[in-house]
């Protein structure tokens, strides 16, 4: 009986939830205003959180075959063209430089991220996103939508890598 | 409630308990038999199973992939008719697959599927299987599990004695078992007799690329040629075809066919006519078919017409064919692991007609003739006789071997099998099939090295066995333990279509070649999109070109306007995933054509031509991810006279 009580509180509150929204849709008919609204309220609470895409964690090397990368002072810039044409083909659909799309954009990834932690997150999505703490938040932040494992190589996710230098 | 509920689960719980009782009591002769049974044919969630077996869809012109022990269905390769949810015969990229003389043919019946070899062990690279109806050889490459290249068969008709491989396989075979007139013409059909052909076509297989290409045809007696067997061993090099209607009757053959006390099995020596056609024999004669390839690069088909075939008179090439007289117009021709013995189900008969290799090439060495057909010399009978086998049973139809000397033979009209010991002829087993068995299968039981262990029979009648689907009812495997001396029936399983002929191998030897994505590095595909900065829609005029991607989960692009009423437009869909098992599909409102389903790094093309104005969605056919109920997008149509230019957009 206990259990039913809650349901019907439930359900009352999902019912006048729904008036409410009925109410605000009747100032216009634009879904464009509406959402504009929606996001409003959602950033009051967010300033209390930092958001995934956001957080600094240069120490954090992710979960996956990835243990150590050294980087030189200078960028290798025969190795980050043959990055931007793997990027280009592998992961232009869902990363777009300097523009949140489907993931976030790659660039100055490497001032909040440690390359290890980049290169495992390109050859272990799977194991990331439920294994490292940081990945399962980007997965929430980004709707669910799963880094898709594009099976690159350790040589051209590490090109990729240096093609991020660049940006 | 709650009490309410425990009260009902505790009645359905007795309830359980006491039908469970109920059968075993019913049961009690086979009941520990049956809980074995079930056993040997579990694989466990998660497991493999031991065997792949490819087994002909018949009418329903596919193969599908079934696990053994198990009896489950993993997959439904289309070979000759249109499959709607695989677009094969429905996207621009398969539809060429389907080109024969006749124009497009979406069906086909599909009968006897037989696997490459190596050195007459099966070795997993390919599976062939023939059309019947409108003469075909498809090649299914087991690297992808796809039909690659279909090849049309001239001067052909009922291609049924196909598609069997040599040893090494040199040569796929495709008998013909219509006769009919060479070349095709206006001709009175009483005038059959000593006028038509019987074509016997030898397919060269390359060793690199697998490209099939009729090297000869045998123009041979219009005789009906039923089924085929390659020699192994001492007999490689020859192949065996068992003859009917040796009366040539043209009409109710029922009766017209079934006058000769023997009909033949034809022993056609191959090297010797490699050799002369090798050395320039043989004629060239006009013709047209169809040669069909699919390119795993380009995932596209192209069909090509080809104009010419070699044929060769028997006559031409002495002491290269002979008939070897076999009762009753024998229909399996089975030759055993040893290469030695040549078995003839004479269908009318009680009795199994096993030839001797041996005896037969004594026979041609001693010239022990008994007269010749049309030229081709006729072998005594006595002279190559090796035995016979008497088993009681009626109706003998085809037989395979294991790895111990034992042989299995079907019985349609008495539906058994029989386990017979090869050399001594002696039966040694019978257990009856449910219903009206047709081919058997022992996992390269066709071969010099047979894994035996398993057999599976192919019924034709279901009748009471399943529960009831209306007038039309499956047809079935059933599935015998060979290990032991007796047999024993473990499993029965529904089929696709009807189970003519189906061929076994290890699943070791297959599934660590089985490919699991497209490099999209590699696609070579004219209207492919391998990287989503080059997403355009292009308009020539009244055609319209998509140049879209997809990926989890979103098409780019996923908003087209400038599309008009009267406009043919091609979306050539690339799935940019390169992980395994995440395909993507799609279609559109209105398309008159199947959806497409794109494996990764695949690109494919589906045709829609805009009939009312309006905005019309599309969406991903194939549950893709979380968001899959997001993948979808809009395509504006506008009046004919419009002038909307062409524009695309994706989160804009």
């Amino acid at each position: 009986m206990k259990m039913n009580n809650y349901h019907l509180l439930i359900l009352f509150s999902v019912l006048l939830l729904g008036c409410g929204e009925k109410e605000t849709k009747k100032e216009g008919f634009s879904v464009e205003r509406q959402k504009s609204a929606t996001e409003q309220k959602v950033d009051v609470p967010e300033t209390n959180t930092v958001k995934a895409s956001e957080r600094i964690e240069l120490s954090n090397k992710g979960v996956g075959p990835i243990q150590s990368v050294v980087l030189n002072a200078e960028i290798d810039q025969a190795m980050a063209a043959e990055g931007k044409a793997v990027y280009d083909q592998m992961c232009l659909a869902c990363h777009r430089v300097g523009k949140k799309f489907i993931g976030p954009p790659p660039n100055n990834i490497l001032q909040r991220r440690s390359p290890e932690w980049v290169m495992n997150m390109i050859l272990n999505p799977d194991a990331m996103v439920k294994e490292d703490p940081l990945a399962k938040d980007l997965l929430q932040e980004f709707n669910g939508s799963p880094m898709a494992n594009q099976s690159l190589t350790e040589v051209q996710a590490r090109a990729v890598l240096e093609y991020f230098r660049t940006l | 409630m709650k009490k309410l509920n425990y009260f009902i689960m505790t009645i359905i719980g007795f309830t359980a308990l006491l039908s469970s009782c109920n059968n075993q009591g019913k049961g009690a002769s086979s009941g520990a038999l049956a809980s074995s049974a079930a056993e040997k044919v579990y694989v466990a969630p998660g497991e493999h199973d031991e065997f792949y077996a490819f087994i002909s869809g018949g009418f329903s012109g596919q193969l599908s992939v079934y696990g053994l022990p198990s009896g489950r269905l993993f997959k439904v390769i289309p070979v000759f008719s249109q499959d709607a949810e695989k677009a094969w015969g429905y996207n621009e990229e398969t539809k060429p697959m389907l080109n024969t003389s006749h124009g497009f043919v979406p069906w086909d019946d599909a009968h006897h599927p037989d696997i490459s070899q190596t050195n007459g062990e099966l070795d997993g690279r390919y599976v062939f299987i023939n059309g019947n109806n409108t003469p075909r050889i498809a090649k299914v490459d087991l690297s992808v599990f796809e039909t690659t290249e279909i090849i049309e068969i001239p001067n052909s008709a009922g291609n049924h004695s196909s598609a069997f491989v040599t040893e090494n396989t040199e040569y796929v075979v495709a008998g013909t078992r219509f006769s009919v007139p060479v070349p095709q013409r206006d001709m009175p059909i009483n005038e059959y007799k000593g006028n038509f052909k019987g074509a016997l076509s030898f397919l060269s297989v390359n060793p690199d690329d697998g490209r099939m290409n009729i090297e000869f045809q045998l123009l041979m007696p219009g005789f009906d040629y039923d089924l085929s067997h390659p020699g192994r061993g001492n007999s490689h090099g020859w192949f065996f075809f068992t003859t009917y209607n040796t009366e040539e009757a043209n009409s109710l053959l029922e009766v017209n066919a079934s006058q000769n006390d023997k009909d033949f099995i034809a022993a056609v020596n191959w090297k010797k006519i490699e050799e002369y056609v090798k050395g320039g024999g043989g004629t060239k004669m006009p013709a047209n078919y169809a040669h069909n390839v699919y390119d795993d690069n380009t995932h596209t088909a192209t069909s090509t017409m080809k104009k010419e075939v070699l044929v060769v008179n028997p006559v031409d090439v002495p002491g290269a064919i002979f008939y070897l007289p076999t009762p009753k117009s024998p229909h399996g021709c089975d030759v055993d692991p040893t290469g030695e013995y040549i078995v003839g189900a004479g269908k009318l008969s009680a009795d199994l007609t096993v030839h001797s290799f041996t005896k037969m090439l004594n026979a041609i060495e001693n010239k022990k003739f008994d007269g010749e057909a049309y030229g081709i010399p006729i072998l005594k009978f006595e002279d190559v006789l090796a035995g016979t086998v008497s088993s009681g049973g009626l109706g003998p139809l085809h037989t395979e071997f294991d790895a111990a000397g034992n042989a299995y033979t079907t019985f349609f009209i008495s539906s058994e099998v029989v386990k017979w010991k090869v050399g001594s002829w002696e039966v040694v087993d019978r257990q009856p099939c449910f219903y009206s068995v047709g081919h058997l299968m022992v996992p390269g039981g066709n071969s010099r090295k047979p894994f035996g262990k398993y057999l599976v029979a192919m019924n034709k009648i279901t009748k009471d066995r399943y529960l009831p689907t209306g007038p039309e009812v499956t047809q079935s495997a059933q599935l015998y333990d060979i290990t032991g001396e007796k047999m024993e029936l473990l499993l029965d399983f529904p089929t696709i279509g009807e189970p003519h002929y189906a061929a076994g191998i290890a699943a070791d030897i297959i599934k660590e070649r089985s490919r699991k994505i497209f490099n999209l590095t590699d696609n070579k595909h004219k209207y492919a999109t391998t990287s989503d900065a080059d997403v355009k829609v292009e308009r020539n005029g009244k055609e319209v070109h998509v140049y879209m991607t997809t990926i989890r989960s979103h098409f780019n692009p996923d908003n087209i306007e400038g599309i008009k009423v009267g406009d043919k437009v091609y979306f050539h869909v690339t799935n940019l995933e390169q992980d395994y098992d995440v395909p993507h599909g799609v279609s559109i409102i209105g398309a008159n054509t199947s959806e497409l389903l794109i494996m990764p790094g695949q690109t494919e093309t589906f045709v829609w031509e805009p009939k009312q104005v309006g905005v019309w969605p599309f969406y991903c056919t194939d549950f893709c991810s979380a968001l899959h109920q997001e993948m979808q997008g809009y395509v504006r149509v506008s009046p004919e006279n419009s002038n909307i230019g062409l524009s695309w957009s994706l989160g804009e």
